[in-house]
């Protein structure tokens, strides 16, 4: 396993874990972008911190059945009531999935995952064969439709040697297929509305998509090494010659998760 | 809620208490568990608590649904015991993704054969479900991915408001309520509140469905609990991250039944036992909506 623990690193006097330079850095790569799709856990206080910080007139797109949520707190779930409250809009989700999401209208996907490969595919359906599951996972909740109709896909999720894996033990959302040259094909011939995975951001770095369509390690958080990276990845991972070092988080994006969107630790622990 | 359980619900039947995270009729729920209803097959796009517990009390043999889990905190065990090892009793599923359930419903409401989307390309799940089939589009333009109608026999909605017609009105998130109740064969409506038609013919765009589809209206307050209503109370989320340790062992699990569902004869024997302060602890502040004028035309 990593090297290093929970304590991810400081910055001044302000130390910080993992999991808040992981969800730091997943909202700062939503800057500039304008509706996102917000995925189950980890994409949920990424988009919300985005919102208050790099991205303040990103739309929020909840596949529960809202455009343009402005949470006053962070939702407990993708259908918390708070998405409701001083809503654009709020929509049947066939109107969501419909004119929405495969409308073309959603420029990110922001979507967690349980194993990705190389090449970005994702599973969060089971662990071991599906008739008789080792671990039964959640399924694909809209993450499959996402995959295909968002213009590009997010992912933020935690790096281990059982996440990051050579091979996924279910394909339930589609990235680059088994590259880039055959993800375009599909995706051309089949009319699909996304370029699939752009980003993978992790509580260790962040992973771009080269041109052959497989992820290339771009950053590397403060406090981990590439030790850290190639103890947790089931193959040999492309890393960027000019690897850049991800900038700690400041102290108003920690007060921002730490005193309003995650008091409790829920997903900071 | 005791009568319109016993004379719609039947043995066998494929129910589904829809309502995404809003409005889930947990009063049902718990209705059907006590009336020891045997063989259903349970449809909805997010199982949640409701039917761990349901299945959890041996009413299902299976399970239609899109997205398995506890939203915002984690797994439901004893859903996830009788997939993984078959214990304590083998559950059949058939597994969809969400747009692919609403599509079913959207197909079951309209009288379709199918509902085609554009989704589930080079995706493992039509594998694993034959019933996700590809199909060409007839005027040449490519594939897409078509799902069977869902017409359950009985579908179940907790609402706002309703009159004794069974005239529904929603606000909030409104799932795929709609689609599921026009799919149904039978629909039970359950209310946080009877209202005069006249207040349903006050505000008509809010309406979700009318009384001509409704087969029952029960009034059970709070019976959303612990699920919400929007505007009325929140989320219990104490009783979600509670629920994450309960179900984790199949005794506490039972035990948990046993205390809050058997041994109660009703919603209001649940909520009493809930306690005041918890229910006071629930209500949210104000935000009213604008008004809107109608106009009188005559």
């Amino acid at each position: 396993m990593s090297g290093i623990d929970a304590a991810g690193g400081s910055a001044g006097n302000a130390a910080f874990t993992k999991s808040e330079m992981m969800i730091v850095a997943a909202a700062r790569e939503l800057a500039g972008q304008h509706v996102c799709f917000v995925g189950v856990g980890l994409p949920n206080i990424a988009v919300n911190l985005a919102q208050r910080t790099v991205a303040p007139d990103l739309e929020l797109v909840y596949e529960a059945g809202v455009f343009g949520a402005r949470p006053a707190r962070l939702p407990l779930s993708i259908g918390d009531p708070t998405i409701v409250t001083g809503a654009t809009a709020v929509v049947s989700m066939y109107e969501l999935f419909s004119f929405y999401l495969q409308g073309g209208l959603v420029d990110v996907g922001f979507l967690g995952a349980a194993q990705i490969d190389r090449f970005g595919n994702i599973n969060t359906t089971v662990i071991g064969p599906y008739d008789h599951p080792k671990t039964r996972l959640p399924g694909s909740g809209g993450a499959c439709e996402i995959a295909i109709n968002a213009r590009q896909v997010f992912v933020i999720m935690r790096q281990s040697a059982r996440s990051f894996v050579e091979r996924i033990d279910f394909r339930t959302s589609p990235g680059n297929l088994g590259g880039a040259e055959q993800a375009e094909r599909i995706r051309r011939e089949g009319g699909w509305l996304g370029r699939g995975p752009t980003v993978v951001v992790t509580d260790l770095g962040i992973w771009h998509f080269g041109d052959d369509g497989e992820m290339r390690l771009d950053s590397l958080h403060p406090g981990a090494t590439l030790d850290d990276i190639r103890a947790t990845i089931g193959w040999t991972p492309r890393i960027n010659a000019d690897l850049a070092a991800t900038p700690a988080p400041t102290g108003a994006e920690l007060s921002l998760i730490r005193e309003e969107l995650d008091p409790e630790g829920a997903y900071t622990k | 809620m005791h009568d319109a359980i016993a004379e719609l619900v039947r043995d066998g039947d494929t129910v589904a208490i829809e309502g995404f995270t809003h409005l889930i009729s947990f009063a049902a729920g718990h209705e059907i568990i006590r009336q020891r209803k045997r063989d259903l097959t349970l449809a909805r796009l997010t199982p949640d608590l409701i039917y761990d517990q349901m299945i959890a009390a041996g009413v299902a043999r299976k399970l239609i649904f899109s997205w398995l889990g506890n939203p915002g905190v984690g797994g439901l065990g004893a859903i996830r015991r009788r997939i993984e090892s078959g214990e304590p009793a083998p559950l059949e599923v058939e597994e969809y993704s969400h747009f692919g359930m609403v599509g079913r419903y959207t197909a079951g409401a309209s009288n379709l054969p199918f509902f085609p989307i554009r989704s589930y390309f080079e995706s493992d799940l039509p594998v694993a479900n034959p019933l996700i089939r590809e199909i060409e589009s007839p005027y040449g333009d490519g594939k897409v991915f078509a799902v069977p109608p869902l017409k359950p026999d009985v579908t179940i909605v907790h609402a706002q408001r309703a009159d004794v017609a069974g005239n529904t009105q929603v606000w909030g998130l409104l799932g795929c309520q709609k689609e599921a109740a026009f799919a149904a064969e039978r629909v039970i409506v359950v209310v946080e509140e009877l209202v005069d038609e006249a207040v349903i013919r006050a505000d008509p765009n809010r309406t979700i469905f009318p009384g001509l589809i409704v087969d029952a209206v029960v009034v059970e307050p709070f019976g959303a609990h612990p699920s919400y209503v929007q505007g009325m109370y929140d989320r219990d989320n104490r009783f979600y991250l509670d629920w994450d340790a309960i179900t984790r062992d199949e005794g506490s699990t039972q035990a948990w039944l046993r205390d809050w569902v058997h041994d109660l004869d009703g919603r209001a024997a649940y909520v009493e036992k809930l306690g005041p302060e918890r229910v006071k602890s629930l209500r949210p502040g104000s935000a009213p909506s604008g008004s809107v004028d109608y106009g009188d035309y005559r």
